[in-house]
């Protein structure tokens, strides 16, 4: 059973840029170990500290002005690589949501099946949520997982988002895929005989 | 009713469709490497489960390995370990394991189209993205993440979306001197990385139909690169005559049947497609990147796209880019010295791959001041370089040869290229850090590597040929 997932109401930690690809999230020689535990410590890595180790006071991660449950993001957040990784160092190192214009398709698929929600805003509702949080950093945002709605709190404004049912479901009730999926394992075999 | 060759495979692969529909997809092959597996055979046990469906089942360590010494213990002792627990988990569950040595170890990319357990019409999953290398052959291959990789342990299917569908026509007729990686690149130069994101891509037209089974394993595996969730090509005569008589393939009446069966494998000719895109293969010339993600690439004689080129929301991204990579907007690459060339990976890893590099370099000397990584994509392309004596011209030209492996492609090994240095790679991805930290990637065909390593800057290959 994970973690059950409602509404959030948080401040939120700009990171304006797009593209921003797994290798950015968690870099490859950080993925040796074999739990899942402990990749938020070097999650943005080689954005997040220079190379002798000391925190690079220009990357957000490292300013007090930015905390929060919620990581918003430019356009085609995740693309690249599919390890799993990416998701576990948002989630490790306390996110809950990660806003954007667009996701890349195994993030996204990652994020969903770690508890970590995905929501899809409009690039004008995107700039306008930068807008607010530069405006004022203790700007929130809301995430009301069952409504399917965003609300930027600093101009009252809502979007609601996209996301399939049967997920909503696994994130709302704190599921996952496997629950199901063992299930349901009679109509596995019952494909495959059908299949001979 | 007409179908797509995505449609045609799909279908035969749906288990139950849930009312939103969310499909149960059944998987007919699941690859397993030591990097994004260890956790979902975690998963397993914490559950008290077994692999459900084990002779569907391969693992292989390929990221995170050395290519000097295999024969000795892994120096680095979280990498060993990785490598260690891939090798306990498929040996407690009895899973084929190919470990390090082993004559058929290799990239699993490389390895699974060689030996056959590739096959027309199967659906192919690994924790990696290129899967989508398999798709050359007629499958619907795809990365999934780790805990995909438990799902498919535990009951051989995962729950899906269907994706959208995209057909990428090249018509036309190939320029000489360019590569099958130059098509990819050029390809995700037009799409963008995002630009097929949410579709399932298949390739087409009169220069897809005249590559090599090779080159086609190359053209899928960049298809993640443009975001798609996989590419894939119908089989056809050069996919047949590739797989017949590989050590897994099905033989006598077995192929016969199964022949019969790939055979209905291809779009009908009305079928349609969620998007429709078609190049020109008189277009395209060797390609090379600039920038820090595979969708910034350019002809070799191009210069690097303006600032004012780039739309207002990314100019960010696009100046950051270009400060980590050293270039000026508006400046030819033409020239560019470089420091490291990399000859390898799921991309490029292959014997063709190999034997266009010592085309090239056959007669003349590495550049001096160059540092050149040789790394087969598996043993058999290792053993076939040896017997058909292309080591001799490579070492002759004073090259040596690596061991196989994913190697400075992902850099989770040792062979890290240093901060600042220029690399041309014949690899898949530019980003950032990629090849190591501060590392500057150039991705580029292997004929482009070869030019580069004997020229010790970026240098048109058709100057040289």
């Amino acid at each position: 059973m994970k973690e059950k997932f409602t509404i959030v109401t948080s401040t939120c930690v700009p990171l304006p840029l797009e593209n921003v690809d797994t290798d950015q999230i968690i870099p490859a020689r950080f993925l040796k170990a074999t739990t899942r535990e402990g990749f938020g410590d070097n999650l943005f890595r080689d954005w997040r500290y220079d190379k002798a180790g000391n925190p690079n006071p220009d990357f957000v991660l490292n300013q007090n002005t930015y905390k929060g449950e919620i990581l918003v993001a430019g356009k085609n957040f995740g693309s690249g690589s599919s390890r799993e990784h990416a998701a576990w160092a948002i989630a490790g190192y306390g996110f809950r949501v990660v806003v954007s214009s667009f996701f890349a398709d195994i993030f996204k698929n990652n994020s969903m099946n770690n508890g970590l929600v995905p929501v899809v805003v409009s690039p004008e509702f995107l700039a306008e949520i930068f807008a607010s949080v530069e405006a004022d950093p203790k700007a929130t945002l809301t995430v009301n997982l069952p409504a399917q709605t965003i609300t930027n709190n600093a101009t009252g404004k809502t979007e609601s988002f996209d996301i399939n049912a049967y997920k909503k479901d696994c994130l709302v009730n704190g599921l996952d895929d496997i629950d199901y999926l063992l299930a349901n394992k009679e109509k596995i075999e019952t494909f495959e005989r059908g299949r001979r | 009713m007409s179908k797509t060759l995505f449609e045609k495979i799909w279908e035969k692969h749906v288990v139950d469709t849930l009312p939103d529909g969310t499909i149960q997809f059944y998987i007919d092959r699941l690859f397993c490497h030591e990097v994004t597996s260890p956790q979902a055979f975690a998963g397993l046990r914490a559950r008290g489960l077994k692999p459900f469906r084990p002779e569907q089942i391969t693992c292989m360590p390929d990221h995170n390995i050395p290519t000097l010494h295999q024969e000795k213990p892994i120096e680095d002792p979280v990498s060993k370990n990785q490598v260690d627990t891939l090798e306990k988990n498929a040996k407690d569950f009895s899973l084929t394991y190919y470990g390090l040595q082993h004559p058929k170890n290799g990239i699993i990319h490389v390895v699974g189209p060689e030996t056959g357990l590739t096959q027309p019409g199967m659906t192919i999953v690994c924790g990696d993205s290129h899967t989508s290398t398999h798709g050359a052959m007629g499958t619907i291959a795809f990365g999934i993440g780790t805990s995909e990789v438990e799902m498919t342990l535990a009951t051989q299917c995962i729950m899906q979306r269907k994706p959208k569908t995209m057909r990428i026509t090249i018509d036309g007729k190939r320029k000489p001197g360019v590569t099958a990686k130059d098509f990819a690149l050029y390809i995700i130069s037009k799409m963008t990385t995002g630009g097929a994101t949410g579709y399932f891509v298949e390739y087409a037209g009169e220069a897809i139909r005249n590559t090599t089974m090779e080159e086609r394993l190359t053209i899928c595996n960049l298809s993640i690169e443009m975001g798609a969730r996989g590419g894939m090509i119908a089989p056809d005569q050069v996919t047949f005559d590739y797989l017949k008589d590989r050590e897994f393939a099905p033989r006598g009446e077995a192929w016969e049947k199964k022949l019969a069966e790939w055979r209905e494998l291809y779009s009908d000719p009305d079928a349609s497609f969620d998007k429709e895109i078609v190049f020109h293969a008189e277009d395209i010339d060797p390609m090379v990147t600039y920038g820090t993600n595979p969708g910034m690439g350019m002809g070799i004689r191009e210069s690097i796209p303006a600032m004012e080129s780039v739309d207002e929301a990314g100019r960010i991204s696009y100046k950051k880019s270009l400060d980590y990579m050293g270039f000026t907007a508006g400046e030819p690459i033409m020239g560019k010295k470089i420091d490291y060339v990399f000859l390898g990976s799921c991309t490029n890893g292959r014997i063709e791959d190999f034997r266009a590099f010592a085309s090239l370099v056959k007669g003349k000397k590495k550049a001096d001041d160059v540092i050149v990584w040789l790394v087969p994509g598996s043993w058999q392309v290792e053993r076939q370089i040896r017997a058909e004596g292309i080591d001799k011209v490579l070492t002759d030209a004073g090259f040596e040869l690596r061991q196989p492996g994913c190697s400075a492609c992902l850099a989770m090994n040792e062979d890290k290229v240093p901060a600042g240095k220029y690399a041309v790679s014949t690899s898949n991805r530019n980003f950032e850090g990629r090849q190591g930290p501060g590392a500057r990637t150039i991705l580029a065909g292997p004929l482009v590597a070869a030019a580069a390593a004997v020229t010790g800057k970026i240098t048109d290959p058709r100057d040289l040929m």
